[in-house]
């Protein structure tokens, strides 16, 4: 690995996930993803060793530090299990609001549960027609006396059911478009919110992914973020602009894990008489990964610092970062099979579970599609003046 | 309540290689950690911490690298480490070492409870935890699987003890010393505010005549037990490998274990 | 102060004393060893791997010495629970017989508990010329403290010169308090005793690292030398219904068997298998299993085999099974006569557990699992179809 430049505590939080990592996930990696779903308890440990208060500023209970942080935590998860890992950032996809646009009163009330890991959060965004086109957001709030009344559907939402804090994005003035949305803070067990179907997917299977369903559901104003309309479609472009690094670097676990195993194995396998590792075909496709990890790991944490620095243009950086990153995740996973041959298709080597972990990085956040949208409009912006 | 944890640092068994030429055991570049049966009694100490409130403190006897060991006791939540550390200790024995630390447990005074690892990874003795009861004119109970109650009022302990065929329960009176087994519990990750807490805290650290030994009592001087030899014992060699059809194998097995039963 | 030293004109500059020192206390300088003593504990490893003798303890007389000559006899103590001898006992004997053969002196053993005189004689069948008895209501349930007083007051008042106990949770824990008392060595978990006839002492040699290396250890200036014995390494005492022997009941006072420490009760482990210390068959399962329900094959076969159930650390982990059947370095450390691992692949913490069983079958998928390499047979392939058509096979052979 080149040298980052990390700074002690950061070097810590990496050596305490990896042994988190190894100690307390791998043995249960291939259970979990048969079973597609992990224990409550997991995110407990994460809490007990302090990994929910990473980017929570001191004053509301967290360690201080930045996105790196989190992004170094995010990575040494997914170097063992993409699942795990997806969960516990996902909770940071729904604090993110909160702490970039919750009022005082807000940040007080949640923060500190959040920091401690007493509490998780969801971010609640993605509706059946509202996908890569945030705007089409169907679910309805609208005011009554002191609270405000939700009505609608949210799917794929990750950590959904788990969660205790939902941070939902809905509609509150039809007619002004991405203008008129708004987003709320939502506790689980609020009248009228419940869970509906849970999805059965292709990767990621420890993390909980489920439909919210809202019907009537009675949610007190001082809940509204920031306490002002109107702000959903921004707290949602800012909040993916922090949280894609984290995807991207959940990307370069999975690939760093995949490439160890597949090193590993062809240092042991044998074929024609000696180690497949002796073959130059492999080292080529070895060496290869390794650049390309290498090279998606720089721009990823190049990517966190300028957020941690509040650099005004991240949000094309972070797109590059999730986009190269996730790209290269699901090839290095790809030839990862490749390398175990035959084995690499069976589910008892536990490789191909990469390749389905790493497909999502490509689509959730922004679809890969979406971000060559951010950088293309960021260059045309730029250089056509 | 005061706990004290008496620890040790060993290398890394996992690690831990035999070199096929010279059949001797290569422990060069080995990580060292802390004795995996300590975990256990560190995370004991920490829960009853939280449960009962206490001071926790961890005692370790070894060079001067045993340091990290103590460091890591204090990220996993335990209060205060004590190194007791002399050149004068290298090559004591079991009868020693407990000696040794006994007599810092004197030193610190007051304490309710002494939990001890069963036994330590690489010596595999077991000795040295009943020992220092011995030495402290203690009650003990080993092989701990469970503390079923303990109280500082009523200055007693109930602990049940694992046995070849079953469990033992047993009630003693405060203090006292238990060695505890991994089922006891599943021991903590440390948390990364310990961690950072344990890279600055200050650890004591007492020599011998902090604690106030007798000389001739220490080091190999003062130990009972000489190591003559130590040799790698030959290799166990593998035997048949078979392969073939899972009918055939296991019908071939039946035969082959039939001649040792 | 003990000190280790290089000869310099010895040391060939091979490196491997830098190898095996578990503390990484030795440097090659300029092609010699070099040892920091801040870091060395003078474990010896490096002097017994040295080829060529350049390192060696500087020799220091022992602080203290008894009067050895004044101590005679080697004395085992007899574990009994419920009355009940344990049988690592019987193995005791048989090597307490064949030391006290070797030195021309008796066997003796220490007998504890309530009510137990009749049993005493067992001990006289087996090999033992002098049973030393004692009976109280106190001494009915094994207490650490008011055993290793009785047995203080004894050894002081016979002066045996061996003092041999089962390495067992019982044994273990008693003998560490009486040899601290008595001031005199013990070595734990002993695998071989021999008589140095010459200097008419104990050599005891044990494993050490989870047996990956073994050690020879020596107290000649301290008597009893007391050992502690691992279980099934060592053959039992055949019982001889015609031999004589005489039966020495003390009384001792009540203080001595008084103990702050109360025994509550005795809960014995339910269901087959579970006492691995005693089984001569042990059928263990790992994570090849793949979930708990699939452990009922393996007791089927232990049961088949009249053996016990054994785990690797992953499927205890998992919560598959209790850590009872844990076998291993974080578990216990068997010794049957055949070990059957299903679906284990082997790794280190396991094998130092059970690579001293005298056969050992391995049945695993990965033909480059390590278990292989110290598996006397082993089978690569399915254990989901190998076992069945073994107990088929067991059962038709009329086994059971």
């Amino acid at each position: 690995m080149l040298n980052y430049e990390l700074t002690e505590e950061q070097k810590e939080i990496r050596e305490l996930c990896r042994r988190l990592a190894e100690e307390k996930i791998k043995p249960y990696s291939q259970e979990w993803d048969e079973a597609n779903k992990m224990p409550d308890e997991v995110l407990k440990i994460f809490a007990q060793s302090d990994l929910f208060s990473l980017c929570i500023p001191e004053e509301y209970g967290g360690m201080g530090g930045g996105l790196l942080d989190l992004c170094i935590a995010t990575e040494e998860i997914s170097r063992i299990d993409g699942g795990v890992a997806a969960s516990y950032a996902a909770s940071f996809l729904g604090m993110f609001p909160i702490l970039l646009f919750g009022t005082e009163e807000q940040k007080k009330k949640y923060l500190p549960r959040l920091a401690a890991g007493e509490s998780i959060a969801a971010f609640g965004l993605t509706e059946p027609e509202a996908g890569s086109d945030a705007a089409a957001v169907k679910t309805t709030a609208r005011k009554d006396g002191k609270f405000y009344i939700l009505n609608g559907t949210k799917h794929f939402i990750t950590n959904g059911g788990v969660a205790d804090i939902y941070t939902i994005i809905a509609v509150t003035d039809k007619k002004r478009g991405p203008r008129g949305m708004s987003a709320f803070i939502v506790e689980k067990g609020t009248e009228g919110f419940e869970f509906g179907k849970k999805e059965d997917k292709m990767g990621i299977r420890a993390s909980a992914t489920r439909e919210l369903i809202f019907n009537e559901a009675r949610v007190p104003d001082e809940n509204l973020l920031g306490g002002r309309e109107g702000t959903g479609f921004i707290v949602t472009m800012k909040t993916f602009d922090q949280s894609r690094p984290g995807v991207a670097a959940q990307a370069v676990g999975i690939a760093q894990g995949a490439l160890e195993m597949a090193t590993k194995y062809a240092h042991q396998r044998e074929q024609f008489g000696r180690k497949i590792s002796s073959f130059q075909g492999i080292q080529w496709m070895l060496a290869d990964m390794a650049a390309k990890i290498e090279a998606a790991r720089a721009l990823v944490y190049a990517a966190a610092r300028m957020v941690d620095r509040g650099e005004k243009n991240s949000g094309p950086a972070s797109a590059a970062a999730k986009l190269f990153a996730s790209d290269t995740a699901m090839e290095v996973a790809t030839q990862a099979v490749q390398i175990f041959g035959g084995y690499g298709y069976m589910k008892e080597y536990g490789i191909e579970k990469f390749m389905r972990d790493a497909k999502i990085t490509q689509i959730y956040e922004g679809t890969n599609q979406i971000q060559k949208e951010i950088i293309a409009l960021d260059l045309i912006k730029r250089y056509t003046k | 309540m005061r706990i004290i944890v008496s620890i040790k640092q060993v290398p890394d068994t996992t690690e831990v290689r035999v070199d096929p030429e010279t059949n001797t055991l290569i422990r060069e570049g080995v990580e060292s950690i802390i004795n995996p049966f300590d975990m256990y009694a560190i995370e004991e100490a920490v829960r009853l911490k939280e449960k009962h409130g206490a001071e926790t403190i961890v005692i370790t006897m070894g060079p001067p690298q045993a340091e990290s060991a103590l460091r890591e006791a204090l990220a996993l939540g335990i209060d205060k480490a004590i190194h007791i550390t002399d050149r004068a200790f290298a090559g004591s024995d079991t009868w020693a070492t407990s000696y040794i630390l006994a007599q810092a447990v004197k030193k610190i005074g007051e304490y309710d409870l002494i939990i001890c690892g069963k036994q330590a990874s690489d010596g595999d003795t077991a000795q040295v935890g009943p020992g220092m009861a011995a030495h402290l004119d203690l009650p003990q109970i080993a092989y701990v699987k469970k503390i079923e109650e303990i109280s500082q009022e009523k200055k007693m302990i109930v602990a049940e003890r694992l046995v070849e065929d079953g469990f033992e329960t047993l009630k003693a009176p405060l203090p006292c010393l238990i060695t505890v087994v991994k089922e006891i519990n599943e021991p903590r990750l440390p948390s990364l505010r310990g961690k950072m807490r344990a890279k600055k805290a200050e650890i004591v650290k007492w020599n011998k005549d902090a604690i106030g030994v007798e000389e001739d009592k220490i080091g190999l001087r003062g130990s009972p037990t000489q190591v003559v030899k130590i040799f790698t014992p030959p290799q166990k060699k593998g035997g048949e490998i078979w392969q073939g059809e899972p009918e055939e194998l296991g019908a071939r097995l039946a035969k082959e274990l039939k001649k040792y039963l | 102060m003990s000190t280790l030293r290089v000869i310099k004109e010895k040391c060939a500059g091979c490196g491997i004393c830098v190898k095996v020192c578990p503390v990484s206390a030795i440097t090659m300088v300029e092609k010699k060893a070099v040892i920091n003593l801040d870091k060395c504990t003078l474990c010896g490893a490096c002097i017994s791997a040295c080829k060529f003798d350049a390192i060696v303890r500087e020799k220091e007389e022992k602080a203290r010495r008894q009067d050895v000559s004044a101590y005679k006899g080697v004395w085992v103590f007899a574990e009994q629970r419920e009355g009940k001898i344990a049988p690592v006992v019987y193995e005791l004997l048989a090597k307490a017989r064949q030391l006290a053969d070797d030195l021309g002196t008796y066997v003796g053993a220490v007998f504890l508990g309530y009510n137990i005189k009749e049993t005493a004689k067992e001990l006289i069948w087996r090999g033992t010329d002098k049973v030393f008895l004692v009976e109280d209501e106190k001494l009915v349930n094994y207490v650490a403290e008011s055993y290793s007083r009785t047995i203080i007051h004894l050894v002081n008042k016979y002066k045996p010169e061996i003092f041999l106990a089962g390495a067992t949770s019982c044994g273990r824990s008693l003998v560490s308090r009486i040899a601290v008392k008595l001031y005199t060595g013990l070595t734990a978990d002993c695998t071989g005793l021999d008589i140095d006839r010459e200097r008419r002492i104990l050599i005891q040699t044990r494993p050490a690292f989870g047996g990956n290396i073994m050690a020879q250890i020596i107290s000649p200036d301290f008597r009893p030398q007391m050992a502690t014995v691992r279980h099934k390494v060592m053959p039992e005492a055949k019982a001889d219904r015609s031999r004589q022997g005489e039966i020495i009941t003390e009384k001792v006072e009540k203080s001595l068997v008084e103990s702050a420490v109360e025994f509550l009760r005795f809960v014995k482990e339910e269901g087959s298998g579970v006492n691995l210390a005693e089984a001569d068959i042990i059928v263990s399962g790992g994570r090849g299993l793949g979930k708990p329900e699939n452990f009922s094959l393996i007791r089927e076969l232990a049961e088949v085999l009249g053996g016990a159930v054994g785990a690797s650390r992953a499927a205890v982990d998992a919560g598959w099974i209790p850590y009872s059947h844990q076998v291993g370095q974080t578990g216990r450390t068997v010794c049957p006569k055949i070990y059957i691992a299903c679906g284990i692949s082997g790794q280190i913490q396991h094998l130092v557990g059970m690579q001293s069983s005298k056969i050992i079958v391995a049945i695993n998928k990965d033909p480059d699992a390590p278990i292989f390499k110290v598996a006397s047979y082993g089978l690569v392939g399915d254990l989901f179809k190998i076992i069945p058509v073994l107990i088929k096979n067991l059962k038709e052979a009329g086994i059971k």
